[in-house]
């Protein structure tokens, strides 16, 4: 009985050893990289891939895929830069705003969904490019935010000792990762997404809400990206219709490897954000080496892609 | 009182009288048996009472009470809980969360799991079930996921179980213990509906039967007052006299059995799946494979068909040494395979019967040489008459059609490839006693026309009637073979219980 309870870990435990082993790699390589601080940096740096693979998370446990969530964080962050910038709305009111779009959008893609029986890609693609289209509608360039709200916020971190501190963008990343995590776990609606993404056939018999589920995961995925845009505003002081191209695709690569396979029904938040952090670990040792073109990243997760998913393979043909 | 009474159900669907008038009741403690070929109005009647129709005329009482169930989960709370013959459940999930999804016990608005493990156990031991509920639903077998579902739609408040086919891929061993859970809930005061076609496990499990066909209710009796020719007899509408001189199949004579051997497999075998077999098959023969589920009756077969490559020993057509490396070899030595799951493996719903019949055909033809659209509508047509197809009209999704008519159709299929042997796995599984009698009296005419035929079947009457000689398995070994005087069945039983009398094969699997 244990072995089997360690069997289903397996995906999760392999997703952490690898972890372990870049950081530890990268430490030993590469002078100055082995810091409290470098680590931290991971959560604050990725924090905008990390919140919109949350959401992507549920997505794709439910056996579904959200195309949108790039094109959002580029529509978030330019519409907040416009509301704050040019019609003078305090900041909290505008990440009202934004949040709210993003649910509408992500509620009218799950209904679409749901009711006309679609695919999600298609579905959630041509969200992609609505969402796209209306960030370059609101201003076709990159936008600074000057505010005096943005600077407390981001003077909000804790400092760890001397050496270190974490600021407030990880915290978001942070606390967003433990509330997904234990709806994923705890809550009725986490559960019937697991069911969901298992057989949908079978959540219906047994009676789940599954419209009520099935549109709940978009609309949450389009929370998250819209929170991802506002994480991205606070972290760069601007707004850009061109943000989040193509890190739709980085969101999907870090919950594969993160043990959720596309079919849905088995993983967790937790594979996720360990997921984001190996994305992470790469990225900055390749920038901390220096001599290496950061395209090479690129090359090293889509080997790691491919590695995981044959694991999940081997691992699923054992079962 | 009755524990559950339906009085005067009547349902039109636009141009069918699905129901009509029809009266069931259900007593505490019994196990009812509904039984009808299909489109007798069984699952209508069952739908009505889950809340899935909503009847035209007539009332439910549950304990006196009248109740009107919108939903399968409304019938549920109101103490109705169905088990439906697939397992309508999540693989990937523990087996206490399948127990419990939806309705799991919250404390402080969390999942309480340590409530659900406490009443998974509660669950699981009323059924006698001793597993770990911390497993994965896909560690089981489909017997136990079976159970499984069924301790799921045990509420405690459940009153009434409805039982919808539920033994159709289980086997002998299986079936006994699906008894004797519903033996233990009966004595529990529960009502239990049973739906099967399988006659013996009618006889052997209820108390009562009530017999529709064509939507009208034929005779409410106890089972000990009936026997299985009047029971046939009254679901298929013919007199006892007719089913009797109808004792259709000579077929034991086997008069048309040629000398020729047709196939031949020497030391035929694969690791895991069959010990090397021996096995002869001649021009016009029907040889029965028979054994229980999993004992290597269709792992032989796919053998045969170059499904699976085998270890050891080869095969001869007509005398000639051949390699069998996939279905598209086979198919081009002339023999055709109609596998155990239709649905699955066999039929394309979504296409049309003409489609679905010409496909082997054209596949044998090769694809650059398109068969007319003619020429296509003739064969179709030819098949339609000769198999008795009822179907609409030849463009008619396969889909749409009964269990039956899918299984002619994809007899038609192959028979338009003109085969010479032809493999059927289960051919009669699923489909109601009518359609089962015409499909074995067609495996007889084509046979007596020079087709060889492997039939494979779980139901022993069914292949002791109507195979010439019959090769039996048991734990994938063929341990005896039997024609002649031999081949009746408490000869078959022995051997598949016992694997004793002569042991033609003395191989260890």
């Amino acid at each position: 009985m244990k072995l089997k309870i360690a069997a289903k870990n397996i995906p999760l435990l392999a997703t952490i050893s690898v972890f372990v082993l870049l950081f530890a790699g990268s430490s030993f390589f590469l002078k100055g990289f082995f810091s409290l601080q470098v680590f931290i940096n991971l959560f604050s740096e990725n924090a905008f891939l990390g919140i919109a693979a949350l959401g992507m998370t549920f997505v794709i446990l439910s056996g579904g895929i959200d195309l949108s969530v790039g094109a959002l964080i580029g529509f978030s962050s330019i519409l907040l830069s416009r509301l704050i910038m040019d019609i003078g709305i305090h900041p909290v009111i505008a990440f009202a705003i934004v949040l709210l779009s993003g649910v509408i959008l992500g509620t009218g893609m799950g209904c679409l969904i749901h009711f006309f029986n679609q695919p999600p890609f298609l579905i959630t693609l041509a969200g992609m490019f609505l969402a796209r289209g209306l960030g370059f509608v609101i201003k076709m360039e990159a936008m600074p935010v000057r505010h005096e709200f943005y600077k407390q916020i981001n003077a909000l971190s804790l400092p760890l000792g001397h050496t270190a501190f974490i600021p407030f963008t990880a915290f978001i990343f942070v606390i967003l990762a433990v509330i997904t995590w234990y709806i994923s776990l705890y809550a009725k609606f986490g559960r019937n997404i697991y069911a969901m993404g298992g057989s949908e056939q079978s959540a219906l018999l047994m009676g789940l809400p599954v419209r009520r589920t099935k549109i709940g995961v978009y609309a949450f995925s389009g929370f998250c990206a819209s929170l991802a845009g506002i994480v991205y505003s606070l972290y760069t002081f601007s707004g850009n219709p061109t943000a989040g191209t193509t890190l739709e695709l980085d969101a999907i690569a870090a919950v594969v490897i993160g043990g959720t396979p596309l079919i849905g029904g088995i993983g967790s938040p937790i594979g996720t954000v360990v997921g984001v952090l190996i994305l992470g670990v790469i990225q900055t040792s390749i920038m901390f080496q220096g001599s290496l073109s950061s395209w090479w990243t690129k090359i090293v997760i889509g080997i790691l892609l491919l590695a995981f998913i044959l694991l999940q393979n081997l691992f699923q043909r054992k079962l | 009182m009755p524990l559950l009474a339906m009085k005067n159900i009547t349902k039109t669907f636009p141009g069918v009288m699905a129901l009509d008038g029809v009266n069931f009741d259900l007593c505490s403690g019994e196990a009812h048996s509904l039984v009808g070929e299909n489109g007798a109005g069984k699952s209508t009647l069952i739908k009505v009472l889950t809340g899935v129709y909503r009847q035209d005329e007539g009332e439910i009482l549950l304990e006196d009470k009248r109740i009107q169930p919108l939903s399968p989960f409304e019938s549920q709370r109101m103490g109705v809980s169905t088990v439906y013959q697939e397992i309508n459940l999540v693989p990937e999930l523990s087996v206490e969360e399948n127990l419990f999804l939806g309705r799991q016990p919250m404390k402080l608005g969390r999942i309480d799991w340590k409530k659900i493990r406490r009443m998974a156990e509660k669950a699981l031991s009323r059924l006698n079930l001793q597993i770990d509920p911390s497993m994965p639903l896909s560690s089981f077998s489909i017997a136990t996921q079976q159970m499984i579902a069924i301790a799921r739609s045990l509420d405690i408040s459940a009153r009434v179980l409805i039982l919808d086919e539920p033994t159709s891929s289980l086997d002998h061993h299986e079936v006994e213990r699906l008894f004797s859970i519903i033996r233990k809930l009966k004595s529990e005061g529960l009502g239990v509906i049973f739906i099967s076609h399988f006659l013996d496990q009618i006889f052997e499990v209820s108390d009562r039967l009530t017999i529709l066909r064509n939507g009208q209710l034929i005779e409410t009796c106890e089972v000990s007052r009936i026997s299985r020719l009047e029971l046939v007899a009254k679901m298929t509408g013919k007199s006892i006299e007719d089913l009797k001189t109808a004792q259709p199949y000579s077929g034991k004579k086997g008069t048309n059995i040629g000398k020729r051997e047709i196939l031949k497999a020497e030391r035929l075998g694969r690791k895991k799946d069959i010990a090397p077999f021996d096995l002869q098959l001649h021009e016009g023969e029907i040889l029965g494979f028979a054994g229980l589920l999993g004992s290597g009756r269709t792992q032989a077969a796919e053998l045969l068909f170059g499904l699976k490559q085998p270890d050891t020993g080869k095969i001869k057509r007509e005398g000639v040494e051949v390699s069998i490396r996939s279905p598209q070899k086979a198919v081009q030595y002339g023999i055709g395979f109609l596998p155990e799951d239709r649905k699955t493996q066999g039929i394309f719903p979504d296409l049309s019967v003409r489609e679905n019949i010409i496909l082997a055909f054209q596949s044998k033809k090769g694809w650059w040489k398109p068969l007319s659209r003619k020429k296509q509508e003739l064969i179709t047509k030819n098949f339609i008459e000769t198999l008795q197809i009822k179907t609409a009209d030849m463009e008619k999704p396969v889909g749409q059609l009964s269990g039956g008519n899918q299984q002619k159709v994809i007899l038609a299929r192959w028979l338009a490839s003109q085969p010479e042997i032809i493999i059927l796995d289960e051919p009669t599984r699923g489909i109601d006693v009518g359609a089962k009698a015409e499909i074995e009296s067609l495996i007889h005419n084509l046979c007596s026309e020079g087709l060889s035929i492997i039939l494979i079947s779980g139901e022993l009457e069914e292949v002791e009637r109507n195979s010439h000689r019959i090769m039996v398995f048991r734990d994938k070994v063929i341990v005896s073979e039997l024609e002649g005087e031999n081949l009746n069945l408490p000869n078959i039983m022995k051997l598949i219980a016992e694997g004793e009398a002569n042991p033609r094969e003395t191989i260890q699997a």
